[in-house]
């Protein structure tokens, strides 16, 4: 399998004069749509959030749609546990990000953008608002008829999903919709919509910037370019490190472990759970475990059936509550190992949640509760002693 | 735009739907039944309780088939092993957030989770039973409705109903994840919210969470009670509905079968709504009639166009609620129920010379906000609880069942007199327009001396289930004393439905409309669909019984109110002449302005 070595990059937060975004914008602005799309493909740039589909492709489906009204919408809900990064872009460079928006609205045709941030940033609220007041001048007087607004959230991590975001901006209960109509179809206010992860947007900036060669340069094959990573847990140096994607997990390990590491979360609590003794063969990237940027590292003096009573805790909580397999679902699993490790019920009935956790994977009406099987299977299979015992 | 065809295969088997076509309905076409619990034809798509999954070729997800329309080439397994084992675990997990006491629970043998459940027969249940720790919560606030949270599914059908096809909203889904519930404005008891009683909500849940407040144990013991006399009254919608709870298809008419029943289970007088009924359309034409000449003639500013029917009691409390400035608009009679309580106990009882304080009056209604409607403090009219008990069609069968009795080999039976004789008009009250249509019957021949000009006296603009339907009827020929409407286009709407009702009362609030009269029915189709009524429930199953309804009225031998020649004695006899004193004392009432929350 192609590998990388560990490479810190700095794209993201570097700040070129000679470039500024604004400059990006226009200098994009003169290429044809259809071109911006080609090299957004070529760049093989996919989704940040963690799903990651191509957003060239989500693009140019969005532009092929046949309606006066589309949006771009910036999903800056960034509720995963263990993620932190997207709050650092808005605070040092959101100008990158409203240009990538920008760029989106003129490929697509859209007139209004939106920027949904989740509640716990409020307090990035004035200075962003700031911000964007002097960019959607810029537009002004570009006569870019294209503007952005703010929408706060109220607090569900289900609505980052991007159809239950849908719904909390329209005012309604935060529940993801039936898919199909995909966004790209009919997203906010049923009209054709784009909605990109904070980081998506910022690198699509940087494509436009620095062109795809130079982004294709980084990374894999099947993962383009590079990555912001929100470091946590037992780390001798928690933070937010920009890496090349397609590096082994050991290679991080070595870089960011405090030696003793057991296990890291891959893709925070929705993600996969990898042990000591899997560092060597496992890579960060689309070909190996994707992750929305959340490592979450934890030494030998962690419980992981704490660990997983945690996620179990919160995923139990944070459902919206409509889909049978996530409400009724989490509950089992945290009531189950609850009663495994009280031995109210045998180790074997692990098996019986495992299946279980297979049946949400793939009968869960969202993201939500399909994911709760990777946390789920890797942390049973690999410390199955340790919610056992 | 022109709808295609798309090509696809379920089981293997090739088949050719029109494009939107879900896969749920392309698997029924080819006799595959597919379970649903959320799904139902009358609400909008939820695709939430994911039992009626199915499996697509290539596809990472299982489907859920009832909100994922076909595409081509499309290839659909309902019954592979995915599918049977994903089936399987959204069943027992919803078995084990359910509390499933179904020996004891009213809807047992009624319950959409039970039939699923017997029909997989899961032996081993291997789930952690959620009940006991869950916030169990029965509500008995509300005279009509009883919730039990324990045994709710989340499938959110009632708050579909109460949104969609009632636009009260009075049930909403609160929190999330574990503590997800349905409930009400700040989880308020039914009694203290918006919630107009209508049952819709009744008549769409799967499971035994929303029921009515039912009185048959209270019916029985009156019954039981030599001391009282038990008088019972049946409303026009039952007769064509109740067969469906006894193992009838839908669409029959058994009034004499349910008379028999009636006087069977011993009932001591059997006698009909439809009497009161007719005497509603003498008093409500007459008020209309009255409100025209104060209008039109003596210009008096006070009195408000257009009328509006008051027979519905959730449509009563809707307006309460939603527009109490349009409450002056709405008539002052009492529904056909309340009418016949404060006759019963006033002037039947003196005609058979027994005690009002020893009568009890049973109602059988399609009808839940009808057991609000009975304990208004309104409703004492004749010094005494009018109407004591109300029963819905559904609660009747019941008993009919507990008496024992067979219900298809029973021999027609007729009405006793006096209070019994019904004319067509009144049995078409139970169908949305029906009121309209005998209304106008009568307020026509009282102008002109002729009948309303219409083939066969049937009104059919005013029929039929669009929901917001309007017609118009040129007064020609108009009596001398009703001058004042010679060549006066009479203007009337009606709607069904509370939502439909919303529809047409924001209209007639904007100042836009040129109304006389406007029939409302609260629930969809009129009492026929009414929250008291069998379940299922579907638009298909509502328009039997409207047929059913219709046929009734057209085989009567006399078809308008004003003829009912029991309707004529009891004004020659007691009331004087219609919205005289003694009609406005026992047949008249009022309205107040309720909040919203």
């Amino acid at each position: 399998m192609e590998q990388k070595q560990l490479k810190r990059v700095d794209l993201i937060f570097e700040w070129d004069e000679k470039n500024t975004p604004i400059q990006v914008l226009d200098k994009t602005l003169q290429k044809t749509p259809d071109a911006i799309i080609l090299e957004m493909i070529d760049s093989g740039l996919k989704g940040r959030g963690g799903a990651g589909f191509p957003t060239g492709l989500k693009w140019k489906f969005t532009r092929n749609e046949d309606s006066e009204v589309k949006y771009v919408i910036c999903n800056a809900d960034e509720g995963e546990p263990g993620t932190f990064k997207d709050r650092e872009i808005l605070d040092r460079v959101p100008e990158k990000i409203f240009t990538g928006m920008a760029i989106c609205a003129y490929v697509i045709g859209a007139k209004e953008g939106y920027i949904y941030l989740r509640a716990e940033y409020n307090f990035l609220l004035k200075s962003l608002q700031q911000k964007l007041d002097k960019f959607n001048q810029q537009l002004k007087e570009r006569q870019i008829d294209f503007s952005i607004y703010l929408r706060s959230g109220s607090g569900a991590y289900v609505c980052g999903e991007e159809s239950a975001l849908f719904e909390s901006m329209e005012g309604k209960r935060g529940e993801p919709r039936n898919k199909p109509p995909y966004p790209t179809v009919a997203g906010y206010n049923s009209k054709p919509t784009v909605i990109n992860n904070v980081e998506t947007l910022v690198y699509t900036c940087e494509i436009c910037r620095m062109g795809a060669e130079k982004f294709k340069a980084l990374g894999t094959s099947d993962s383009r370019g590079s990555k912001v990573f929100s470091v946590s847990g037992d780390t001798t140096k928690p933070g937010i490190y920009e890496l090349e994607l397609g590096m082994p997990l050991k290679d991080f390990i070595d870089e960011f472990g405090d030696d003793d590491a057991k296990a890291v979360q891959v893709g925070g609590a929705s993600g996969h759970c990898v042990p000591r003794k899997k560092f060597n063969d496992t890579i960060i990237g689309f070909e190996g475990i994707p992750t929305g940027g959340s490592m979450m590292i934890f030494n030998s003096s962690r419980s992981m059936y704490n660990v997983l009573h945690d996620y179990l805790e919160f995923f139990t909580e944070e459902s919206c509550g409509q889909c049978t397999p996530c409400r009724v679902g989490c509950q089992q699993l945290l009531k189950g190992i609850e009663a495994v490790k009280k031995g109210e019920r045998p180790p074997t009935y692990l098996e019986d949640l495992k299946k279980l956790t297979l049946t949400m994977k793939i009968a869960a009406k969202c993201g939500l509760g399909q994911s709760v099987a990777n946390p789920f299977i890797s942390i049973v299979d690999n410390f199955k002693e340790e919610i056992i015992y | 735009m022109s709808k295609y065809m798309v090509n696809l295969k379920i089981n293997n088997i090739p088949i050719a739907v029109e494009e939107g076509t879900t896969i749920l309905d392309a698997a029924k076409r080819l006799n595959f039944h597919i379970p649903t619990l959320c799904n139902h034809p009358d609400l909008s798509v939820a695709g939430n309780c994911r039992v009626c999954v199915v499996e697509v070729k290539g596809a990472r997800l299982l489907a859920a088939s009832c909100a994922t329309p076909v595409s081509e080439g499309m290839e659909v397994f309902t019954n592979s092993e995915k599918v049977r084992i994903a089936r399987k675990h959204v069943v027992e997990l919803l078995l084990s957030e359910h509390n499933a006491d179904c020996t004891k629970c009213f809807k047992n043998g009624h319950c959409e989770l039970q039939e699923l459940a017997s029909e997989y027969r899961y032996g081993d249940h291997i789930f952690i039973d959620l009940v006991p720790f869950k916030h169990k919560y029965l509500d008995i606030s509300s005279p009509s409705i009883t919730k039990d949270t324990s045994k709710c599914i989340r499938c959110q059908r009632c708050v579909r109903t109460c949104a969609e096809l009632q636009a009260v909203s009075a049930l909403a889904v609160v929190h999330k994840g574990n503590h997800q519930t349905i409930s009400t404005f700040m989880d308020k008891p039914m009694n203290d919210v918006v919630c107009t009683n209508c049952g819709q909500c009744i008549n769409r849940c799967p499971t035994g969470a929303l029921y009515e407040r039912n009185y048959i144990e209270d019916v029985w013991n009156a019954i039981y009670n030599p001391n009282k006399f038990v008088v019972v009254q049946t409303a026009p919608a039952t007769r064509v509905a109740v067969g469906e709870d006894l193992g009838l298809e839908p669409g029959h008419r058994v009034t004499g079968k349910m008379v028999a029943a009636l006087k069977k289970m011993g009932f001591n007088k059997v006698l009909d709504t439809d009497f009161t009924a007719d005497l509603t359309i003498m008093e409500e034409g007459t008020e209309l009639l009255t409100r025209l000449k104060k209008a039109l003639v003596d210009k008096d500013e006070t009195v408000k166009l257009p009328m509006m029917t008051s027979c519905s009691p959730g449509w009563i409390k809707f307006q309460e609620h939603m527009f109490p400035d349009l409450l002056p608009n709405l008539s002052t009679c009492k529904s056909p129920q309340q009418m016949f309580g404060s006759l019963a106990k006033t002037y039947y009882a003196d005609k058979i010379n027994i005690k009002a304080e020893n009568m009890i009056v049973v109602s059988i209604m399609p009808c839940t906000a009808k057991k609000f409607e009975c304990n208004r403090p309104e409703m004492r009219d004749s010094g005494f609880k009018d109407v004591d008990y109300v029963l819905t069609t559904r609660e009747l069968a019941m008993m009919i069942k507990q008496a024992g009795i067979e219900f298809d080999k029973l021999e027609d039976q007729h009405y006793d007199s006096i209070l019994g004789e019904s004319t067509g008009a009144a049995v078409i009250f139970g169908a949305t327009g029906g009121v309209m249509e005998a209304a106008l019957r009568t307020a026509y021949e009282i102008v002109t001396g002729k009948e309303v000009p219409f083939a066969n006296l049937e009104i059919k603009p005013v029929r039929g289930m669009d929901g917001v339907k309007e017609a118009s009827i040129k007064i020609k020929g108009a009596k001398p004393e009703w001058s004042f409407l010679e060549g006066v286009e009479m203007n009337v709407a009606v709607a069904h439905g509370l939502t439909n009702a919303k529809i047409l009362m924001e209209a007639v609030e904007s100042g836009k409309t040129n109304y006389h009269f406007i029939e409302i029915m609260g629930c969809p189709g009129g009492c026929i669909g009414g929250g008291g009524q069998p379940i299922p429930t579907s638009p298909e199953i509502r328009r039997k019984r409207a047929e059913a309804i219709y046929e009734e009225d057209a085989g009567m031998p006399i078809r308008k109110s004003h003829e009912n020649p029991e309707v004529v004695e009891v004004y020659k006899d007691y009331l004087g002449h219609p919205c005289g004193h003694q009609s406005h004392e026992l047949l008249h009432t009022h309205y107040v302005e309720r909040k919203r929350y």
